[in-house]
């Protein structure tokens, strides 16, 4: 019911209250001293507390990135756990500064829902998990499947789509969080479950016998996850797409978080600009020249980031893939500091 | 003085109305300046999502938000208009249980109504969809039940009835034998009143609500066929399916409530004063008798708006079905629609609006059954 709570809270505030400003995160952050950040809270990987609370995975380095930048200190943050239901009201209302939660953008979120989203820090595409038993090896077999799928995200639409442009009959279970939808699944109550496929490798990790199931070899979407902000304060969305690219630029100059020192003397003038040596990039963005610096320092580069918390490093060994720098045949473009 | 006070409540509505246009209008301004939609165009636009239980054609293609609302709608009904009933007749069953005579009987119900009373409703329907329903036997290992329906972890399955185009005349023979089984009994009830003969007419009226359809079904040839659930590679398909979900929802729904409803009944019944069934059985009516023409009517009056607020209870409480996952309005549209579209305000308000609509009517039915059975003074 939290949701309808949410819900009921924004239609009040929005009902009684005068707009507020929302013009002015980069302000308020720094006034209250901390970046509140929207996460996940279930999903290894992306967004997890451990059991001593503290909050770990790819999303939540990229607010802790925010606040490194921000605060020179990367602890300066409060992560609040959103479901798929309450993200986007969470954000509307200033509940949150910054939505990094696993997010598709697609084009509705980005006209309608007054938030405009900062880059893709993860390309990601749907896919479907199955019990071993079934002796499935496609998701074109699922005909007449029955298939857990969390409610409210992209992954509902797509299913239905994909069933239907293959012809294909489809029961689906739809449940209002992923927990439920995956414990379903474990039970037998559905043959398959389908996300994102970064979070399939994470879920199944958390089934009673993950090597009972496999992750089948289709794609069926694409799922560009990207950071989202509230529409209406274009310096703080530049202050988010530029931590990201970054921390891109970081890893395409070679700039780790044990040679960021050493790199202060670098003569190449790309990594001079990045450094805050050269230029005046971290004041336009109302922060300090060394605002790249601090992130580097802190969280590393956006490959470190990566294989800490998906990759090989990572218990869910994720393939770089789609998420490989442009130079390696990758999507990962940093735009240009200069 | 009278003028006055009218001015007094003119004025405090005008303050009130002028409050809810302000919030209006204000929370459409904030909409707007916050660059989120808002209205209720997206009423028409197709849904694009699936929906498990759709008791009128739905597809996820082609249907649009509008069609999800009803579907949600009338699944929510469904499990309320089920639960209302299963709910008042185990809660009856206890509420009587609870006043026996016999020791063990009393102690079984009383401890039914605390243990029942007492543990949270979500926690209840959690242990019947986890801990019972989906212990059932996977699709493979399926329990056959006889005339070909199956039982597994996806459901009920059994064969579902077609009916052919003769079956409106079943139809009009139950409609008739009801007509006549209430004529019959308003008949039985003035002469019985007249001349003071009972005249037992209880079997005469089943008889003519069973007997005539059934006369009705046979005489139009069995216009009636069968369409029996077949077992594929993933699923029971085709026949008539009750899903988990929906089954642990009404049951959990309806225990949960009938604990209430039986504190009711009791409470109800005591009320009546005992001079009144002592005074019955002076007369020499049986005690089955004096509870059903003494004791249960005027307890009727007492019973009946506590329980009208069990009903709405029970209505109200059918949107934890969110939790397992059983589309009803909540699951679907301030679910999924709320989320696809992104228009809370919107689609909250109309999810409020429907809840306070269905209690309402609820309420009104209940006030006009009351007033019915409420005592005529003579």
């Amino acid at each position: 019911m939290k949701r309808i709570a949410t819900a009921l809270s924004i239609a009040m505030l929005l009902a009684f209250f005068a707009q507020t400003a929302w013009a002015q995160t980069l302000q308020t952050v720094k006034q209250r001293g901390q970046l509140i950040c929207g996460a996940n809270g279930t999903l290894a990987g992306f967004g997890l507390p451990d059991p001593q609370g503290h909050w770990t995975g790819f999303d939540v380095d990229f607010c802790r990135a925010i606040a490194a930048a921000i605060f020179n200190d990367p602890s300066k943050v409060k992560f609040v756990p959103l479901t798929p239901a309450n993200r986007f009201t969470a954000l509307q209302s200033g509940e949150v500064d910054v939505l990094s939660r696993n997010t598709t953008w697609t084009m509705s979120r980005d006209t309608t829902l007054g938030l405009d989203f900062a880059a893709v820090t993860f390309f990601d595409g749907q896919g479907f998990m199955v019990h071993k038993s079934l002796k499935v090896s496609s998701a074109l077999e699922l005909n007449g499947a029955s298939v857990c799928v969390q409610q409210g995200t992209t992954t509902e639409l797509n299913l239905a789509d994909y069933f239907r442009s293959h012809h294909m009959a489809l029961k689906t279970v739809t449940f209002a969080t992923a927990d439920e939808a995956i414990k379903a699944y474990d039970s037998g109550r559905c043959d398959s479950y389908t996300t994102d496929s970064s979070g399939l490798h994470g879920e199944r990790l958390r089934l009673t016998n993950p090597n009972d199931n496999i992750v089948l070899p289709e794609i069926i979407s694409k799922e560009p996850l990207a950071p989202a902000v509230r529409q209406g304060d274009d310096s703080w969305e530049d202050l988010v797409r530029w931590t990201h690219y970054a921390m891109l630029d970081a890893e395409e100059l070679g700039v780790t978080k044990s040679n960021v020192d050493d790199e202060l003397k670098s003569a190449n003038p790309e990594i001079r600009r990045l450094l805050g040596v050269e230029g005046q990039f971290g004041q336009s963005l109302g922060l300090t020249n060394d605002w790249a610096y601090r992130i580097i320092k802190y969280i590393g580069n956006y490959g470190e980031s990566f294989d800490r918390n998906v990759g090989e490093g990572s218990p869910l060994k994720i393939a770089r893939g789609l998420n490989a720098l442009w130079t390696k045949g990758g999507l990962q473009y940093g735009l240009p500091i200069r | 003085m009278r003028a006055g006070r009218i001015a007094l409540q003119a004025l405090l509505a005008v303050i009130v109305g002028g409050l809810i246009y302000g919030a209006f209008i204000n929370a459409a301004d904030n909409l707007a300046r916050a660059h989120i939609s808002s209205g209720f165009g997206f009423w028409n636009n197709s849904a694009g999502f699936d929906i498990s239980q759709t008791l009128i054609p739905y597809s996820a293609g082609i249907s649009t938000f509008g069609r999800a609302f009803w579907v949600g709608l009338l699944n929510t009904l469904l499990v309320a208009a089920l639960g209302v009933v299963l709910a008042t007749l185990l809660g009856f069953t206890i509420g009587v249980a609870r006043l026996s005579r016999n020791w063990l009987v009393a102690r079984l119900a009383g401890g039914y109504v605390e243990l029942i009373r007492n543990v949270p409703l979500l926690l209840q329907l959690l242990f019947w969809y986890n801990a019972v329903l989906k212990s059932l036997p996977e699709l493979r290992d399926s329990i056959v039940l006889p005339l070909g329906g199956f039982l597994n972890n996806r459901g009920l399955f059994l064969p579902r009835p077609v009916f052919a185009p003769g079956f409106g005349a079943v139809g009009a023979a139950l409609f008739v034998g009801i007509l006549a089984a209430i004529v019959l009994h308003v008949w039985a009830r003035r002469r019985r009143e007249r001349t003071a003969a009972p005249i037992p007419v209880g079997w005469w009226m089943a008889a003519l609500i069973v007997g005539l359809p059934l006369a009705g079904f046979a005489l139009a040839g069995f216009p009636v066929a069968f369409e029996w659930p077949q077992m594929s590679r993933f699923n029971v398909i085709g026949g008539l399916e009750i899903l988990p979900e929906f089954a642990a929802l009404v049951l959990a729904l309806s225990v949960y409530t009938a604990a209430f409803i039986a504190e009711v009944v009791r409470a109800g019944i005591l009320a009546v004063a005992p001079g009144q069934t002592e005074a019955a059985q002076a007369l020499g009516l049986r005690s089955g008798a004096t509870l059903r023409l003494i004791v249960v009517p005027q307890a009727m009056r007492v019973i009946v708006p506590p329980l009208t607020s069990q009903y709405l209870n029970l209505t109200k409480n059918s949107s934890l079905a969110v939790a397992i996952g059983y589309p009803d309005l909540v699951q679907v549209f301030a679910g999924s629609v709320l989320n696809i579209t992104g228009q809370a305000v919107e689609v909250i308000a109309i999810t409020m609006a429907v809840y306070l609509t269905i209690s309402l009517v609820t309420s009104l039915l209940m006030n006009l059954y009351a007033r019915m059975t409420a005592i005529v003074e003579r």
